[in-house]
């Protein structure tokens, strides 16, 4: 990551957040091949973190990413803070609109730390340099003599200081300095970094005044609720709205246009009932008689569905990654075994669910919204109602929850529409229901797996197909296989299997399909987990030992991978980013060492299970136990987990995303499961869209951190993967019955 | 019809429709935000408020059966109630939106139960759904508060 931080004019950045005095910073992420040209060139600068000093001595930063639950929004500005040795309780911070002037805006990809990381700390030691060089000038002393101190500078010869402060009218007038120039704090000088700060908002979470979404108030608002399409394309027949217009507090009926396809990120359209408050709105919505044209999805029946996609992945599909010969080797193989694994339509269902509030006069669009990504409100809204990006103003809220939904603007654009329609402000609530009915869902998946073993027991050939209605289905309806979701936990696959391949069939998809927490690496990991674990015991042999013996010898993988044609790109193909199974088999010795696993008690309906995956560039390995009831019900009184995701910032907040995954993966593993008939989902609320509760959370779960110093690497998303399958590894140990279809429910 | 209730220590009158579920009137009447709408069927737990005493999912209490009783939200609870402060000393939130919900049951918990064990707190808070999966930090937050050991 190079960056390149320029002073900015306060005009049109920081207006109105700063005063005319202050000294304003920023820095911007640029690829490496478009820094010269940046340098060269008097294009507009366009600025991804903004740190401003104030003469009262207070700092402001801007988070410019979103706040659903990491605690992103205190861990990228203690970095920033920490490089400039600024005092935390004169820190503020200061969420950032939605503006392309930031970079990228979307809090999705568990990339926030590993994309600003570098940028935070060069915003920080650039302020700290010229500060030292302002009180030097002022002192007449060498500026190398100078050092910040806690928000003061000071010379220790002649015993002068000065706080931040008094030195921001000087230090704003000084020439950059050069990246070369700059020094960054050693480890040991850290204050925050390392260090568990609490997370800005902890207090107000704890007294209701977080302000989410859901909270969001704009004088003259009215409320609004939507009855949308139920099937997927169907388009609106006829609607009679006369009770509820009777209804009181119901000012207005008023439709809106159905989605066409692709249906992307737009919204679904449908009949919106206009009301003095959320209550209002709802009950006028009961009222309402709506019928549909239900269009070619309503074939959709997720029972039969599930067979199409199970008789796909039992043939051939795309190659996606091939190595050797495996239908030799799995002829010759003295054992074979096979398997076809099977994971349900699953549903965001963030607790606050889908919200937004819309102003829109004059050609300008003000939304105020728990958005991951403001910059696509931005985007989508201007698009729906006809106007320029640069006209939408997008304010942030707290997300409650988010798990890659609220990347999805197509709320924010109901809201802007039918604003722009009454004359309002309105804000459009989405029920428990519209939320569970009307995702972006994580498409249901089969995979089939073939293994071959030798006379040792050892792996020589492995097949694995894996069929599932892709992502990019929402943007191109021809779209019937998984592109980049393949590069999630399949492709991938670390074992050192001389004959290995990995293929992909077509899917349809027959709802809006999207990312959730760790995306396809949820299924997939499932799959391969349970079948190197299933391939052991065929062997006999310790699942832990067995795994790491396929996994070989210490390696980067960028090289076999190309030779069996997948190509790692990007920042993926970078050295540090290489997928490296020394990093992989440290988190497993790990995991098995702090677990107890060698010493692991048998006794029947308990078990210990053992799973381990790599995604968004960190290694995570798992092991879980179970106690399985007699009459099926599984607890699971444990889960170690070892984790490597490079360098931390804030390891409470690493812990707590971890401790966070296990229960998320546990849901995946036990409960969670969507169906559909006639095209529509038919769970609704959280009886029967069922996520984890307390009593069904594992109990206690370890968090193991390798320090390391490799780069940061993801944290809200790669602990999901290795939960699943660990616990149903676990259950089979526990009980000898093999899981190869999620959710478990009850083991019978 | 015209009811009457205490809300916060503040003696209120309502006139709206008696079927309305009190989470609305908190919240779009009152501007009291701390209860949370999560799944408006009582299932989830996120708006639960203290009626006399008794935890309450607000969005499935019609207003008419609040009429005479006092409620108290979380913003209505002590800042100093030692579940508040044993949730910021625990770092138990994430996004926490569930978790005023979540220290309401708590706090109701351990008036009834001072000394809860670990059946006791599945029992309490199996109604208040955490989808960012905090309920281990929640386990840990409710003994601290009650000074019983994890």
């Amino acid at each position: 990551m190079n960056t390149v931080i320029i002073p900015v004019s306060r005009r049109g950045f920081l207006k109105g957040l700063v005063s005319a005095g202050a000294f304003v910073l920023g820095a911007r992420v640029l690829p490496l091949e478009a820094l010269a040209a940046a340098q060269a060139s008097t294009a507009p600068w366009e600025p991804s973190v903004y740190l401003a000093l104030e003469p009262d001595g207070r700092v402001l930063i801007i988070a410019h990413r979103s706040e659903m639950g990491t605690g992103i929004r205190t861990v990228l500005p203690t970095i920033v803070a920490d490089e400039l040795d600024a005092d935390w309780d004169r820190v503020e911070i200061v969420q950032a609109l939605g503006d392309k002037k930031y970079g990228s805006q979307n809090t999705d990809g568990s990339c926030s730390i590993r994309d600003f990381y570098v940028a935070m700390r060069e915003a920080g030691a650039t302020a700290r340099l010229m500060l030292e060089r302002a009180a030097a000038a002022q002192w007449n002393v060498p500026a190398s003599e100078c050092r910040v101190q806690l928000h003061t500078v000071g010379h220790q010869a002649s015993g002068r200081s000065a706080e931040f402060g008094a030195l921001v009218t000087a230090a704003s007038a000084l020439p950059m300095p050069a990246k070369e120039e700059l020094r960054f704090k050693q480890p040991s000088e850290y204050r925050y970094i390392g260090k568990n700060v609490p997370i800005i908002d902890l207090e107000d979470l704890c007294n209701g005044r977080g302000t989410f979404g859901m909270d969001a108030v704009v004088p003259g608002m009215v409320y609004a609720t939507i009855e949308r399409p139920p099937v997927l394309g169907a388009t609106l027949k006829s609607h009679q709205d006369a009770a509820a217009l009777k209804v009181a507090g119901v000012e207005q009926t008023v439709v809106l246009e159905t989605t066409g396809y692709p249906v992307g990120m737009k919204m679904l359209g449908g009949v919106a009932v206009i009301a003095r408050d959320t209550w209002s709105a709802i009950r006028g919505r009961q009222a309402l008689k709506v019928e549909w044209d239900l269009g070619p999805h309503a074939s959709y029946d997720t029972a039969a569905f599930k067979k199409t996609l199970i008789a796909t992945a039992r043939q051939p599909g795309r190659v996606a990654r091939s190595g050797g010969d495996v239908d030799a080797a799995l002829a010759s193989a003295t054992r074979r075994h096979e398997a076809t694994y099977y994971t349900p339509p699953l549903s965001h269902a963030p607790m606050e669910p889908p919200v937004a509030v819309a102003s829109v006069k004059d050609g300008k669009a003000e939304v105020w919204a728990p958005t991951q990504n403001p910059q696509a409100v931005q985007s989508v809204v201007a698009a729906a109602l006809g106007i320029t990006e640069t006209d939408v103003i997008c304010h942030v809220t707290l997300l409650g929850g988010g798990f890659g939904r609220k990347s999805f603007p197509d709320y924010c654009a109901e809201a802007a529409v039918l604003s722009q329609k009454i004359g309002k402000p309105v804000k459009v609530v989405w029920t428990r229901e519209d939320d569970i009915r009307h995702d972006f869902y994580h498409g249901e998946c089969a995979m089939h797996m073939q293994g071959g073993l030798d006379a040792q027991g050892k792996p020589v050939a492995w097949l694995q197909r894996s069929v599932f209605p892709p992502i990019g289905s929402i943007f191109n309806v021809e779209e019937q296989y998984g592109g980049g979701q393949l590069n999630m936990g399949w492709t991938d696959v670390p074992f050192a299997i001389s004959n290995f391949r990995a293929e992909n069939g077509p899917s349809e998809a027959h709802v809006r399909i999207g990312w959730l927490r760790a995306v396809a690496n949820v299924h997939h990991a499932f799959g391969v987990q349970s079948f190197i674990d299933e391939l052991a015991h065929l062997a006999g042999r310790d699942p832990i030992e067995y795994w790491l013996e396929t996994l070989g010898a210490s390696r980067k993988l960028d090289a076999e991978l190309k030779a069996q044609g997948y190509e790692l790109r990007g920042l993926s193909g970078q050295p540090q980013f290489v997928p490296d199974t020394a990093r992989l088999r440290r988190v497993v010795e790990l995991v098995r060492d702090r677990s107890g696993w060698a010493t692991r008690k048998t006794a029947p309906g308990h078990g210990w299970g053992f799973a381990a995956h790599r995604s968004f560039f960190s290694y995570i390995a798992t092991v879980v136990e179970v106690r399985v009831d007699d009459d099926g019900t599984v607890h699971i009184p444990r889960v170690d987990m070892a984790v490597d995701c490079g360098l931390i910032i804030n390891p409470d907040r690493v812990i707590a995303q971890f401790e966070g995954a296990a229960t998320f993966g546990a849901g995946v593993a036990m409960v969670s499961a969507l169906s559909a008939q006639g095209g529509r989902i038919r769970e609704g609320n959280f009886h029967n869209y069922q996520v984890p509760r307390i009593h069904q959370a594992p109990l206690r779960t370890h968090v193991h951190i390798v320090e390391t110093t490799e780069p940061p690497a993801g944290v809200g998303e790669p602990g999901v993967p290795p939960v699943a399958p660990a616990i149903c590894n676990a259950i089979f140990a526990a009980t000898g019955k093999r899981v190869r279809e999620l959710p478990v429910g009850k083991v019978t | 019809m015209q009811l009457t209730l205490t809300v916060n220590g503040t003696a209120r009158t309502f006139d709206g429709d008696p079927a309305m579920p009190l989470l609305w009137y908190l919240r779009d009447g009152l501007a009291l935000t701390g209860a949370k709408f999560g799944c408006g069927t009582g299932v989830c737990g996120a708006c639960t408020v203290h009626i006399d005493g008794s935890p309450a999912r607000a969005c499935t209490t019609p207003m008419k059966s609040a009429a005479g009783k006092t409620v108290v939200t979380i913003e209505g609870l002590d800042a100093a109630h030692p579940v508040k402060q044993a949730w910021q000393e625990i770092n138990v939130p994430q996004c926490g939106y569930c978790q005023t919900g979540q220290i309401m049951s708590a706090a109701a918990l351990l008036a009834s139960t001072p000394k809860p064990d670990d059946e006791d707190i599945d029992a309490a808070l199996r109604g208040n759904i955490c989808r960012c999966g905090t309920y281990q930090r929640i386990r840990d937050a409710v003994k601290k508060a009650a000074g019983v050991t994890a």
